[in-house]
């Protein structure tokens, strides 16, 4: 920076009015120093976004037991899971039947009874509709439980069977089985 | 071109349809592309694009900090710390957030300094000075209700203790204590009207500082040589000469709060606020952040609790008059030969009396905060107006470029001549 | 009238309270006291954590401190960190009684923790904590490190520094004469009281300085459980900016070079 400024030469205006060699160097410089500090700006936006994925503790939260022994038969209790209702369902021998009886064809997404239950008569399903995240109803029995005899969603009138299979209305899946395993004949740990 | 659109000089068609519609780029490229800037700054002049960068910062992560804290008297405390444990990234949001209010007030302090050594509040500048002390202003507020957030013990006993400084005020002084409070004592709705209102302020400060801005460009910057730009060879386009040197001030800046945040994070920081809010028990040691150190002094140092309240309020509120307390004609200190020294020895006060915020106020910790105070006041009420009218200022130089002339001629082989500033 | 009311009625019970502990009101009579150093791994800026021996100080937390102090933001599962397995993580967690509840009945239960679970806090509240302590509050640990002036070097001090008082001084009942403790005088009997007061897996002498230690390492660790990746991404940092810092001056200079 020791070089004088003439003192006829006005500022330059724009940055690329100089010589060219020394101009061609300059942008290399430039783009280098850019690139980096895009990079810098990219590295530091990360986090934030990070921070609003769920936390350890969140991520970390307890499992679920559910005690079956006084869920009759035909009854069914509604569990909080990771603050969702978890439907466990005591079904009756028709309902397997019916569930079992259903042919994979006339499913939307078909699957069979016996691959969503562990351990019969009990049916453990998340009960968040799969359309857009309402809870259907179906758990008392004074609910509709829609014509397949199982869940129906108030909102925009999904049908869900005996197996928490979706058969009519706008719902795309099944409701999903969450991870659970039988701790005893009477005991369910969810999660 | 249609009647009523702007004419617009953008080549891009989507922008220049944006462009002719609402001329922000035509702004923007007036106000931070040509704006013409004097040639001569010095690297002090990075300190207010620093102050906005930081600004921005504290937002940035205050927003991301407010989406995990819980403002509840039993919550607050473990909610910040889970921010430090569990979150992503929460530690390192929320160092950044509790360093970046240190690192605000460092550069705004060298930023309003600045602003002091070289005269800048003088005519045409004073409306621009007076927005810079009331963006001051703000954010002592904003800082002093962010630090009660955490709801440790400085939070707490900082809160009563400031709050108290109102009821100094006579007649209506414990009513408008009790109404700031929303109770009858620094509880669960001071907590939460201070969440409130630490979330609003950095947005009127962000207001204030476009205001800030917005007057600056009206007067064009003030320079170390405190002397009117005459013409364009005292000028250059803001970018790119500005914008390039402004960005080596950032990362310099950007390490010196990286090496605080990633190797000191609580250096400033007081271990009492590690231990939760006790209404019951006051630490041995109050002392409130290091920024209002300076002040605090002040109010200590006057035995009387009205005055010393006064004075405190005083000391900041002095600056909103400083432009005609000190009326020479002369704004940088570089041509003020008397002014130069009395104003760096106020300088050298300020840190006594920060120093001496931070002690115990008994004994000489007393005197030396009531000598620190009289000099500060002096130095304005005094001093200043003094000097105003008996000082002989050094000549001045003729012109901005003229300097950077001379002694060399207008031969381009004059490598002898040095730059005034080291640009 | 009722504030003022109020105001006195805090300030007797504050009174009141520093007085039954003392070791708040001497505070403001010391000065500061040279603590003993001690070289901890995690000292200096670039330190890191001894797994091993923060392992063996939560041993010491688990066996001695905990009956008294609870550090109630920590989980279970953070023991990973410090480089306990998950079967030893469950089987920690598994070993404490934690109240859970109400189940169907309406009735608070205990089971046993599970590694989510946050450390077991060993009253039920404050109040209790002090009925059982003399009056005195055994302070939570979790973030103790980061609350004291010296930290770690403080708390090792502390444990270290149970001395018979100087002639002349009187220890108050119930109380006990520490050297590093500001005003000397602390409720807390010492807790560590013997070499091999317990026994560590990895073999090394549970001297009361060792312990000490140990439980300093353990416990900065419980207060900055991100001190490592902090420091680490720190040195990235500042290498990127030194980089960055490096280039954007180049251009800075290229940029100006016409105009000096």
């Amino acid at each position: 920076m020791a070089d004088t400024l003439a003192p006829s030469s006005s500022p330059p205006v724009e940055g690329g009015a100089h010589a060219p060699a020394d101009g061609t160097k300059r942008d290399f410089l430039k783009l280098v120093a850019g690139s980096f500090a895009a990079v810098g700006v990219g590295a530091i936006v990360w986090p934030f976004i990070a921070s609003m994925n769920p936390a350890k503790d969140v991520l970390a939260l307890a499992s679920t037991d559910v005690d079956l022994t006084h869920v009759a038969e035909g009854q069914a209790v509604t569990v909080m899971w990771r603050g969702k209702p978890v439907f466990v369902r005591h079904r009756t021998a028709k309902e397997i039947e019916e569930a079992q009886a259903v042919p994979l064809s006339d499913l939307r997404d078909p699957q069979t009874d016996q691959s969503r239950v562990l351990r019969e008569p009990w049916l453990i399903v998340v009960g968040v509709c799969t359309h857009l995240g309402c809870v259907p109803l179906g758990q008392k029995s004074t609910d509709p439980r829609g014509d397949y005899g199982g869940w129906f969603c108030p909102c925009h009138g999904s049908h869900y069977d005996t197996a928490g299979r979706i058969r009519r209305g706008p719902a795309p899946l099944n409701l999903a089985v969450p991870e659970y395993e039988f701790r005893s004949d009477t005991q369910v740990r969810i999660g | 071109m249609a009647s009523g659109l702007h004419d617009s000089t953008v080549t891009n068609p989507v922008l220049r349809w944006i462009d002719q519609r609402m001329p922000v780029i035509t702004m923007m490229q007036k106000e931070y592309g040509s704006f013409p800037t004097p040639r001569n700054f010095n690297y002090f002049w990075n300190f207010g694009a620093l102050a906005m960068i930081n600004l921005l910062i504290m937002i940035a992560t205050g927003i991301f900090l407010a989406m995990n804290y819980t403002p509840h008297t039993s919550l607050a405390f473990d909610s910040v710390e889970r921010i430090m444990r569990d979150v992503n990234y929460g530690w390192l949001i929320r160092y950044v957030h509790m360093n970046g209010a240190s690192m605000f007030f460092i550069v705004v302090l060298v930023h309003v300094w600045r602003g002091m050594y070289y005269g800048s509040y003088k005519t045409p500048r004073e409306l621009l000075w007076i927005l810079g002390v009331v963006i001051f202003l703000l954010m002592m507020a904003t800082a002093f209700m962010g630090y009660v957030l955490p709801w440790g013990q400085m939070s707490f006993w900082g809160a009563t203790v400031i709050t108290n400084l109102f009821s100094a005020i006579p007649l209506v002084g414990n009513s408008i204590v009790t109404l700031l409070w929303g109770g009858f004592s620094v509880d669960n709705p001071t907590l939460n009207r201070f969440f409130s209102l630490h979330y609003l302020l950095p947005f009127v400060i962000a207001g204030v500082v476009f205001l800030h801005v917005a007057a600056l460009h009206i007067t064009g910057s003030n320079n170390p040589l405190g002397i009117e730009p005459k013409g364009p060879q005292d000028t250059l386009p803001f970018h790119p000469y500005y914008t390039i040197k402004d960005s080596v001030g950032v990362i310099v800046y950007l390490m010196v709060f990286a090496v605080l945040v990633f190797f000191m994070p609580n250096y400033l920081g007081h271990p009492d606020n590690y231990i939760p809010a006790n209404p019951l028990s006051t630490p041995a040691h109050i002392v409130p952040e290091w920024y209002f150190l300076p002040f605090y002094a002040i109010l200590r140092a006057v035995p009387d609790k009205l005055m010393g309240v006064l004075a405190m309020f005083g000391s900041i509120a002095i600056l909103f008059v400083l432009p005609w307390l000190d009326s020479s004609p002369v704004r940088s200190m570089r041509f003020r030969p008397i002014a130069k020294w009395l104003f760096l020895l106020w300088t050298v006060n300020f840190f006594v009396l920060m120093w001496a915020g931070g002690k115990p106020a008994e004994g000489h910790y007393i005197l030396i905060a009531r000598l620190a105070t009289a000099y500060y006041f002096a130095y304005f009420l005094v001093l200043l107006p003094l000097l105003s009218k008996i000082e002989r200022p050094l000549p001045l130089p003729e012109s901005i470029a003229r300097p950077v002339l001379r002694g060399g001629g207008p031969l381009p082989g004059a490598a002898t001549a040095q730059p005034m500033e080291k640009a | 009238m009722a504030l003022r009311f109020v105001k006195a009625a805090a300030l007797a019970a504050a009174v009141g309270l520093s007085a039954s502990l003392p070791m708040g009101a001497a505070k403001a009579a010391e000065g500061p006291v040279e603590l003993p150093h001690v070289n901890f791994s995690f000292n200096g800026p670039f330190g890191t954590f001894d797994r091993a021996q923060v392992q063996r100080g939560f041993q010491v937390y688990k066996d001695v401190c905990a009956a008294c102090h609870g550090m109630h933001l920590l989980a279970y599962r953070n023991l990973r960190d410090i480089g306990l397995s998950e079967e030893e993580v469950t089987a920690i967690a598994a070993s404490v009684q934690i109240q859970d509840g109400p189940n169907d009945n309406g009735e608070m239960f205990e089971r046993p923790g599970r590694a989510s679970d946050r450390f077991r806090r060993p009253f039920a509240n404050d109040a209790a904590a002090r009925a059982a302590n003399n009056g005195a509050l055994p302070p939570d640990l979790s973030v103790i490190t980061k609350a004291r002036v010296g930290g770690a070097q403080y708390i090792h001090a502390l444990l270290v520094g149970y001395t018979q008082p100087p002639e002349g001084v009187t220890v108050m009942e119930g109380m006990h004469y520490n050297e590093y403790f500001p005003g000397h005088q602390i409720a807390m009997a010492p807790p560590l009281v013997q070499d091999g007061q317990l026994t560590f897996g990895d073999g090394t002498n549970a001297t009361v300085d060792q312990m000490a230690r140990d439980v300093s390492a353990f416990l900065t660790w419980a207060a900055e459980p991100e001190l490592e990746t902090r420091r680490a991404m720190g040195v990235r940092i500042l290498i990127f900016l030194a980089i960055l810092g490096g280039l954007t001056y180049a251009v800075k200079r290229k940029i100006w070079a016409d105009v000096h």
